[in-house]
C-alpha cells in the first residue's frame, strides 16, 4: 500500500495495521480490502485532531462485540472509552474479514484490537520522548494523554504533522488481565442512548433519495417451478418496475430465477406483486416435518448405522426469529453498487454480490449497521441481491425489507436431526462404551467431552428437504440435548447421582467439573427435594472455547412444563464485560427455552404453515423463569466467545428434569410443544 | 379511501396525505420518517411496533391511520423532553435492557403505558402487561428488572 493513498482517505496521524497470519490462513484473504495489505485483519488510526478511529469486519448484532473492542481500545491506549470510535462491517473501510460467527470475535479480533492499540500507544512513547528530548521511561501515557514530568500533551498535538504508518504482526506485549482497568469492567453498550430514543439506523430503517420498495415473487411451495409469467397488469401500475434475473447462484427450494416488483411504496409495490399473473409447476412430493426423521435415516451417505441397542433421539427444524427480518437497500452509481444491509458477513454479501453481477471488487460496497439480531441466522446475502437486482432494473435506490412471513419460511433453519445413542456404565459409574451417531444436524460437539474408552462417534450427511444453515452454537444444541440426556439415562441405568455421575467421567476436564462444581453449588443440587410431578435436571458441556453447567428445577402439571428456576454457570477465560455476559448468559437461556419446550418448522408439500408470529411459538415474559448466571472469572485463561456455548445446556437440563418430575423420558426437542403427552407419543 | 391530512405526533401537527386505510406503522416510518417505530410481524403479535395513542398502547401494525387522526401519538422518538430522558429509558441503560435494540422502543412504550395503569407492578403484573412484545434476545428478566427501577420515578407520556 502506498502510505500517501492511506493518508488520502484518512488524514494525516499515525496508524497501525495489524498482520493476523493465523486469520490470513482461516479466512482466506482472497477478497482483501485493496486499500491495504491482505492480511490486515485490523487497524487503528490515530488523526491529528486526537481522534482514535478503529476498523474490523466484524459486526454488532446485539452481542456487544461494538463494546469490548471499543474496550480493547482504550484498555491499551489509556484512552476514555467514549473517545474512540469503532468503524465495523464496512467493505470500503475495514479490513477483510471472513464474517462473524462461531463465538469468533473475542478470541480472533479482540486480541488483534489490542496489539494494534498497545503499539500505537508505544508509538505515541516514541513521539512524546523527541517531542520533548526526554527519556522515554520517563514518559507515561494515561487518559488519552502523555505526561512526562510537568509536561503534557494530547495524541491530537503529538500526531500533527505525522503520517507514520506501522505494520505489525503478533506478539505485541498486551496488559494482562489482573492489570486490566477498562477490559474486565461493565463498559455500557455503545449505542444504548441511541436505541432508547430510536434514533439508531437499523438496516430496514436505511432511506436513500428516490429509493422505491422491492417485492419479490415466490413460488407457493419449496421447488415449484415458474411455468409462465405474464407481468403486463403490474407494469400497468404507476410507477411500478417489474424485474425478472436468473440467479447466478440457486437457492435451494427458491429456484434459479428472482421475479419482483419496484414500486414508490410497499403497499403499491403489494399490490404489483399480486398483479404478476404466474403460473407454477409443483415440485415432487417432499417429507413433511413430521415424517423428515425418517427420510434422514433414508437417506444418509453410506446407508444408516446398524447399531443395536440404540436409542434415537429427534431434534426439530427451528426458526432464527431475528426481530429485525433481513432487509437491504441497494443503490447503483454509474456502474457501481453500493448495499446497506443487516448481514453477518459484509465480505460475505460483497463476495455474493460480485458473483452475481460480474463486478469487480472495487465496484461493490457493503455496509452493514448494527443489525436486529442475527444469531448465525444472516450470512447469505438474499436480500442484498434481490434490492440489487430492483435497483438495477428500476434504475433508482430499492429497499427490499423482509416480511415475517418471509422470514420464517425463505430463510434457513437451524437443522433437525436424529441422533442415535447407546452406551454403557459400569457399576461404578465409569463409561464403559459409547456410540453415538448424528443424521443431519452436523458435527458440533459430536464428541463427547467425558472420558470414554473406544468411543464411535459418527456425524451422517444426508438430505434436508428444506433449506438449513447455522444457528447460534451450530449442532452443538443438539448433540449436547442427546448426550447430556443419555448421560442422565446412564447414570439411572447404575443409580447415580447424575451430578456425581458426570463429575466421575469428566475427570479429564477441569474446567468441565469447575463450571458443574459451581452450577451444583448455587442451585443447592445436593439438598434438592423431589417430589411429585416435581424435579430437578442438569447439563454441561463445553463449545467455542466456553464450558457451561446448567441446573434446572421444573414442575408438571396435567402435561404442562413449567421452568420453575435455572442455574447456569459459565467460564470462557478471563471475562472481559460481565454485565453483558451476564446478558448473553440469561438471554442465550431464554432463547434456548424456546428450542427446548415448544419451538417447532411445521412443514407438508413444500409449504411452511409456521410461518408467522401467530403459529411460530417464542419465549414470551409469561415462560421466564428466574434465571441464576454464576460467572467463573478466569484471568489466567484467554479470553474466548460467550454468544453461543451458553444456549446448549438449558434444554437436556429441562428434557432431565422432566424425567425426574414424571419418570417420562421425553426423547424429542421441543420438548413439549403441547405440553407433555403429545410431545411423548409423537417421540417414536 | 379517504385521506389523512394531518397527524398529531409527538406534540406537533405533522402534514401529511396518506390514504385513511394504510397502516400507523407505515405512515409513522415512511411518510413521517419516524422509523424509532419498528416492523416485527405486521399481525400484533411481538409489539416492536407500540406507540402510544392518547396515553395508550397501540400496536401501530395493525392500526389504520384513519383511527387516529386527531389524536394524540407518541413515539419513542418524543418520549424523551428536551434531551432528557424518560426515566423509563434512563431505566433500561442503566439495566443493560437489550441486545440488538430492535425491541426497545416498544418495549419502553409499553412499559410506560404499564407503569400509568400500574405504578409499581408485581413480578407477575408485568409479565402479563408485557406479554405481548417479544424480545428474541431473551433480554426479559433485564426488563422486567428495568420496570421495577422506573416505578415510582414519575413519567410522563
Amino acid at each position: 500500500m502506498k502510505r500517501r493513498d492511506f493518508f488520502a482517505a484518512v488524514g494525516g496521524g499515525i496508524a497501525v495495521l495489524l498482520v493476523d497470519n493465523a486469520g490470513a490462513q482461516q479466512g482466506g484473504r482472497g477478497g482483501g480490502n485493496r486499500q491495504m495489505p491482505q492480511e490486515v485483519g485490523a487497524w487503528l488510526h490515530i488523526g491529528e485532531d486526537g481522534v482514535v478511529t478503529a476498523y474490523t469486519g466484524k459486526v454488532d448484532v446485539g452481542q456487544n462485540s461494538r463494546a469490548s473492542l471499543t474496550a480493547a481500545v482504550a484498555e491499551e491506549l489509556r484512552v476514555p472509552v467514549a473517545s474512540v470510535r469503532f468503524i465495523m462491517g464496512d467493505t470500503a473501510l475495514t479490513p477483510f474479514d471472513g464474517g462473524t460467527s462461531g463465538s469468533g470475535t473475542t478470541p480472533n479480533m479482540w486480541p488483534q484490537i489490542r496489539r494494534a492499540a498497545a503499539t500505537a500507544r508505544e508509538m505515541l512513547l516514541d513521539l512524546a520522548a523527541q517531542k520533548w528530548n526526554a527519556d522515554r521511561a520517563s514518559i507515561s501515557i494515561a487518559n488519552g494523554k502523555a505526561t512526562s514530568g510537568s509536561r503534557s500533551a494530547g495524541f491530537g498535538e503529538l500526531t500533527q504533522g505525522q503520517k507514520l504508518v506501522k505494520t505489525i504482526s503478533a506478539n505485541v506485549a498486551l496488559t494482562p488481565a489482573t492489570e486490566w482497568k477498562v477490559a474486565g469492567t461493565s463498559v455500557p453498550k455503545i449505542t444504548g442512548r441511541q436505541i432508547v430514543t430510536g434514533a439508531h439506523k437499523y438496516p430496514s430503517d436505511m432511506k436513500r433519495p428516490g429509493m422505491l420498495h422491492g417485492k419479490i415473487l415466490y413460488p407457493p411451495q419449496f421447488g415449484a417451478k415458474l411455468a409462465s409469467l405474464d407481468p403486463s397488469a403490474a407494469q400497468a401500475i404507476p410507477g411500478v418496475k417489474v424485474a425478472r434475473e436468473g440467479l447466478a447462484a440457486p437457492r435451494a427450494g427458491f429456484g434459479g430465477d428472482v421475479v419482483g416488483v419496484a414500486a414508490p411504496d410497499a403497499e403499491t409495490a403489494e399490490r404489483a406483486l399480486a398483479a404478476l399473473k404466474v403460473e407454477w409447476t409443483p415440485a415432487a412430493a417432499q417429507p413433511s416435518s413430521n415424517d423428515v426423521y425418517t427420510y434422514f435415516k433414508q437417506n444418509a451417505e453410506g446407508g444408516a448405522a446398524a447399531g443395536a441397542g440404540l436409542v434415537a433421539y429427534t431434534i426439530a427444524y427451528i426458526a432464527h426469529v431475528p426481530l429485525e427480518p433481513r432487509a437491504a437497500v441497494a443503490e447503483w452509481n454509474d456502474g457501481k453498487l453500493t448495499v446497506w444491509t443487516g448481514t453477518q458477513s459484509p465480505f460475505g454479501v460483497r463476495r455474493e454480490l460480485m458473483e452475481h453481477f460480474k463486478l469487480p471488487e472495487e465496484s461493490v460496497h457493503v455496509f452493514m449497521p448494527d443489525t436486529g439480531s442475527g444469531y448465525g441466522g444472516k450470512h447469505q446475502g438474499d436480500a442484498a441481491i434481490e434490492a440489487a437486482i430492483l435497483a438495477k432494473a428500476a434504475g433508482r435506490p430499492v429497499q427490499r425489507n423482509w416480511t415475517r412471513e418471509e422470514e420464517l419460511t425463505w430463510s434457513y433453519f437451524r437443522p433437525g436431526a436424529v441422533i442415535e445413542v447407546g452406551g454403557k456404565a459400569n457399576p461404578d459409574g465409569a463409561i464403559a462404551a459409547w456410540e453415538f451417531h448424528n443424521y443431519n444436524a452436523g458435527a458440533s460437539a459430536l464428541r463427547t467431552p467425558y472420558h470414554v474408552p473406544n468411543a464411535r462417534e459418527e456425524f451422517h450427511q444426508t438430505k434436508s428437504p428444506v433449506r438449513q444453515g447455522s444457528y447460534r452454537c451450530l449442532a452443538a444444541t443438539a448433540n449436547n440435548f442427546a448426550r447430556e440426556c443419555y448421560m442422565d439415562e446412564l447414570a439411572h441405568s447404575i443409580g447415580m447421582d447424575p451430578l456425581a455421575f458426570r463429575l466421575k467421567n469428566a475427570s479429564n476436564d477441569d474446567r468441565l467439573r469447575a463450571v458443574m462444581e459451581a452450577a451444583a453449588e448455587r442451585s443447592g443440587w445436593a439438598k434438592r427435594k423431589k417430589t411429585p410431578n416435581h424435579g430437578f435436571g442438569m447439563a454441561a458441556g463445553f463449545e467455542k472455547g466456553g464450558h457451561v453447567a446448567t441446573c434446572v428445577e421444573v414442575s408438571v402439571t396435567n402435561g404442562a412444563v413449567k421452568v420453575l428456576r435455572v442455574v447456569e454457570a459459565f467460564e470462557c477465560g478471563a471475562v472481559i464485560n460481565p454485565e453483558h455476559l451476564r446478558n448473553q448468559v440469561e438471554g442465550a437461556i431464554a432463547m434456548g427455552l424456546g428450542g427446548a419446550l415448544f419451538e417447532r418448522v411445521e412443514f407438508a408439500g413444500g409449504k411452511v404453515s409456521s410461518n408467522r408470529l401467530s403459529r411460530y411459538r417464542v419465549p414470551r415474559f409469561a415462560d421466564m423463569p428466574p434465571i441464576e448466571s454464576v460467572l467463573l472469572d478466569r484471568k489466567d485463561l484467554t479470553s474466548t466467545g460467550a454468544g453461543e456455548c451458553p444456549i446448549i445446556g438449558i434444554a437436556p437440563a429441562v428434557g432431565n428434569a422432566i424425567f425426574d418430575a414424571t419418570g417420562q423420558r421425553v426423547r424429542s426437542l421441543p420438548l413439549a410443544p403441547q405440553g407433555l403427552g403429545r410431545a411423548a407419543s409423537g417421540a417414536g | 379511501m379517504a385521506n389523512i391530512g394531518e397527524l398529531n405526533v409527538n406534540g406537533t401537527r405533522r402534514r401529511i396525505d396518506a390514504d385513511a386505510g394504510r397502516t400507523l406503522l407505515s405512515v409513522l416510518r415512511e411518510d413521517l420518517d419516524l422509523t424509532g417505530t419498528k416492523y416485527g410481524c405486521g399481525e400484533g403479535q411481538c409489539a416492536a411496533c407500540t406507540v402510544l395513542v392518547d396515553g395508550q398502547p397501540t400496536l401501530a401494525c395493525i392500526t389504520m391511520v384513519g383511527e387516529v387522526a386527531g389524536k394524540r401519538i407518541v413515539t419513542i422518538e418524543g418520549l424523551a423532553l428536551e434531551g432528557k430522558l424518560h426515566p423509563v429509558q434512563e431505566a433500561f441503560l442503566e439495566a443493560d435492557a437489550m441486545q440488538c435494540g430492535y425491541c426497545t422502543s416498544g418495549m419502553i412504550l409499553g412499559a410506560v403505558a404499564l407503569l400509568r395503569s400500574k405504578p409499581n407492578p408485581s413480578d407477575a403484573e408485568i409479565a402479563t402487561g408485557m406479554n405481548g412484545h417479544i424480545c428474541r434476545c431473551g433480554t426479559y428478566p433485564r426488563i422486567v428488572r428495568a420496570i421495577h427501577a422506573a416505578a415510582g420515578k414519575g413519567g410522563r407520556a
